[in-house]
């Protein structure tokens, strides 16, 4: 099962045959992602080869979806260009489009959020995000596969590297799925959204939710929280030093004036009950306790 | 970015939004020469990046050219709120019939824009908000459609304006919307926006949020940045391509990703409360490429602040690799050679860390501790900010 995605992904690379799209390309191959095209305009026809692979590059995502049976599309193009390879693949019906780049102009990504609820065919995860990954089954972006393996948890978290550090802290048990939303202001795929696909996921017993400073959506994941998940949450938010006003590395973790702050989220999340470790590992022994392991 | 009064007077003025003739000033002569040009009666007003400034006595009318400038004498230099005030600008006084309140900003909670409005301008609009909700209008706009002549006339009758500025405000409306979209704003705010007494509607002061993730096709912007403003190390590690943010506290940080870094800060306040209160001193995350130059530009930046009394560098290796940290940090300190005085703790893990851990071991250089858990190494180096 996992969530979002699994053995039945065929990925698409929108910006495959840029450097940072080939270089990720080869790593998602590597650990058994079934890639089978990639997406660059005006190099339509052209193959890219990749460790014996030979991955044909068409202009559009629906030409590739036609070409490839491809379900799932991830994208690598710069901040310039993103809107339109989002909109080419909403257009698409493109079921999934992940968005690694960082740096999208919040303009752009509401635009293409508005635009796929509009079209209803098509999920975003992202921008700025690392992916997400179903340990043994699928990766879809840039988290490495080496961490660790399948198992019991959900993970789902704005950052990257909290994704692989808590990953490594429970190694030993593995994830069903590990999915990082992003750290903009608009994402199109929410904790709350992975909350309710982790209660639904007869392999996700148990779920690491990691929130950070800037806007209210942990408040509102543990309002969900309360109401749906009966699996056991633990959590983790990052931003208890950070001052007011100051954009702390995402340009959505803004504390601003009374409101984004660390102290509110994790007060919202304790009262929905669940475990907030004050650290990362804190937050892993938490869950070891919870899993018995 | 938030930008000063005068520069969203500026940016309105471009996009044809009303406004008054406004001139900024940085001392009391230039104000003198701006009001004398103006002629009449202005206000002057401090420019600075913080509400409450009518209170704390930053704007004044002045009646003429020569009262304008002994007001701007006295208000340049202020402190408002922490912000010393370094410009004043002089505004053309205009006599009010209304006050109102206009502005467009990203909703995060709802991924999608929103229009508010309020006939109750002039004053604290999250009062308004708290006190007397119902005269606030919250309308959600599309990112897609955003706000045509129609949707803004829609927007004015449900803000219930009077009858007379309907139109006038509908047409403001409509202007401020494509500053919001064209200049890649979060936010634009009129407060107030006024009916003057010959009727007609003006913005008489207003606040702009531009979006950072923008500048490369606002080329603009760049001319907006208030220089005096940021911190001298802040503006270095911009110049380097560093993401920094300085700090109050003793203990400098390195580390990648925006979340493991933020989450780095919190845990050495945490393990800092045994050791006196030491805190960490910088957010600086060097992001993917550890590359030996990022590291020794980073390092050199947090050596340079002299509330530094250690330093944790803290590397979950991804897609970095440990070893190219290591090799990192190893050049960087050959680099600074003998301006590297304070002791460094670092805790490597993930990728190749075996071979990171090796380099550092074999280097042996005297400042160079390592640890294995972020939290043992975040206390250590608090214990060594302390000594």
């Amino acid at each position: 099962m996992a969530i979002f995605i699994n053995e039945a992904s065929k990925v698409i690379v929108q910006g495959m045959t840029g450097s940072e799209g080939t270089k990720h390309t080869r790593r998602m191959l590597a650990s058994g992602t079934a890639v089978v095209g990639g997406v660059t305009p005006g190099k339509g026809g052209q193959s890219v080869d990749i460790d014996g692979h030979s991955l044909p590059v068409f202009n559009t995502v629906a030409e590739a979806m036609a070409a490839t049976g491809a379900n799932t599309s991830v994208v690598f193009v710069p901040p310039k260009f993103a809107k339109a390879a989002v909109i080419d693949a909403v257009d698409a019906k493109m079921p999934l489009v992940v968005v690694i780049t960082e740096g999208i102009p919040v303009h752009d990504s509401a635009f293409f959020y508005t635009y796929a609820q509009e079209k209803g065919t098509t999920q975003i995860i992202g921008p700025n995000c690392p992916g997400l990954i179903s340990p043994g089954k699928s990766n879809v972006g840039i988290i490495p596969a080496n961490i660790t393996g399948a198992g019991p948890i959900g993970l789902v978290s704005k950052s990257g590297t909290l994704t692989y550090q808590m990953m490594y802290e429970l190694r030993d048990i593995g994830f069903s799925t590990a999915v990082g939303i992003g750290g903009d202001p608009v994402i199109g795929t929410t904790h709350i959204d992975c909350l309710r696909a982790f209660q639904d996921d007869p392999e996700t017993t148990a779920i690491v939710m990691i929130g950070e400073i800037g806007g209210d959506a942990e408040e509102r994941a543990a309002a969900f929280i309360a109401e749906y998940v009966t699996k056991p949450v633990v959590g983790y938010v990052a931003g208890f030093t950070a001052p007011e006003g100051k954009t702390m590395g995402h340009a959505g973790a803004i504390v601003s004036g009374s409101s984004g702050t660390a102290i509110a989220k994790k007060d919202a999340l304790e009262a929905a009950g669940v475990k907030v470790g004050q650290t990362p590992s804190e937050t892993a022994r938490f869950m070891r306790a919870i899993l018995g392991r | 970015m938030d930008l000063f009064e005068y520069q969203a007077r500026d940016l309105f003025e471009k996009h044809g939004v009303p406004v008054l003739a406004g001139a900024v000033a940085t001392t009391a002569e230039e104000a003198l020469a701006a009001a004398s040009k103006m002629g009449g009666r202005v206000v002057v007003k401090a420019q600075v990046k913080v509400g409450g400034r009518g209170k704390a006595g930053g704007v004044k009318v002045a009646e003429n050219a020569d009262e304008a400038r002994d007001k701007a004498a006295a208000i340049l230099g202020m402190d408002i709120k922490g912000h010393t005030v370094h410009q004043v600008m002089i505004a053309q006084a205009a006599p009010i019939d209304s006050e109102y309140y206009l502005a467009i900003l990203l909703d995060r909670s709802n991924r999608t824009f929103l229009v508010m409005a309020s006939v109750a301008g002039g004053m604290d609009i999250e009062e308004v908000a708290k006190t007397a909700p119902e005269k606030l209008a919250k309308v959600p706009v599309s990112a897609v459609d955003g706000i045509s002549l129609a949707k803004a006339k829609e927007i004015v009758a449900q803000a219930a304006f009077p009858a007379d500025v309907a139109d006038q405000v509908a047409d403001v409306l409509v202007k401020l919307w494509e500053t919001f979209s064209s200049e890649d704003a979060t936010l634009v705010e009129v407060n107030p926006l006024v009916k003057t007494s010959d009727g007609k509607v003006v913005a008489l002061d207003g606040k702009v949020t531009l979006d950072e993730n923008a500048e490369f096709r606002q080329p603009g912007h760049e001319a907006l940045v208030d220089h005096s403003a940021t911190n001298p190390l802040e503006a270095l590690a911009k110049e380097k391509g560093l993401n920094y943010v300085k700090l109050e506290g003793q203990v400098g940080i390195i580390g990648n990703g925006a979340g493991l870094v933020m989450s780095t800060l919190d845990v050495v306040a945490y393990a800092g409360e045994k050791f006196g209160g030491m805190r960490p001193a910088n957010f600086l995350d060097i992001g993917g490429g550890a590359s030996a130059q990022v590291m020794a530009d980073g390092l050199s930046i947090i050596l340079g602040d002299n509330d530094v009394k250690s330093v944790f560098v803290n590397v979950f290796g991804g897609i970095t690799a440990c070893d190219a940290v290591a090799n990192g940090i190893v050049a960087a300190l050959e680099t600074l050679g003998a301006t590297a005085t304070k002791p460094i703790v670092v805790r490597l893990d993930g990728n190749n860390v075996e071979e990171g851990r090796a380099i550092l071991n074999a280097a042996n250089h005297p400042l160079v501790e390592q640890l294995d858990t972020m939290d043992g190494a975040a206390s250590r180096a608090a214990e060594l900010a302390a000594k």
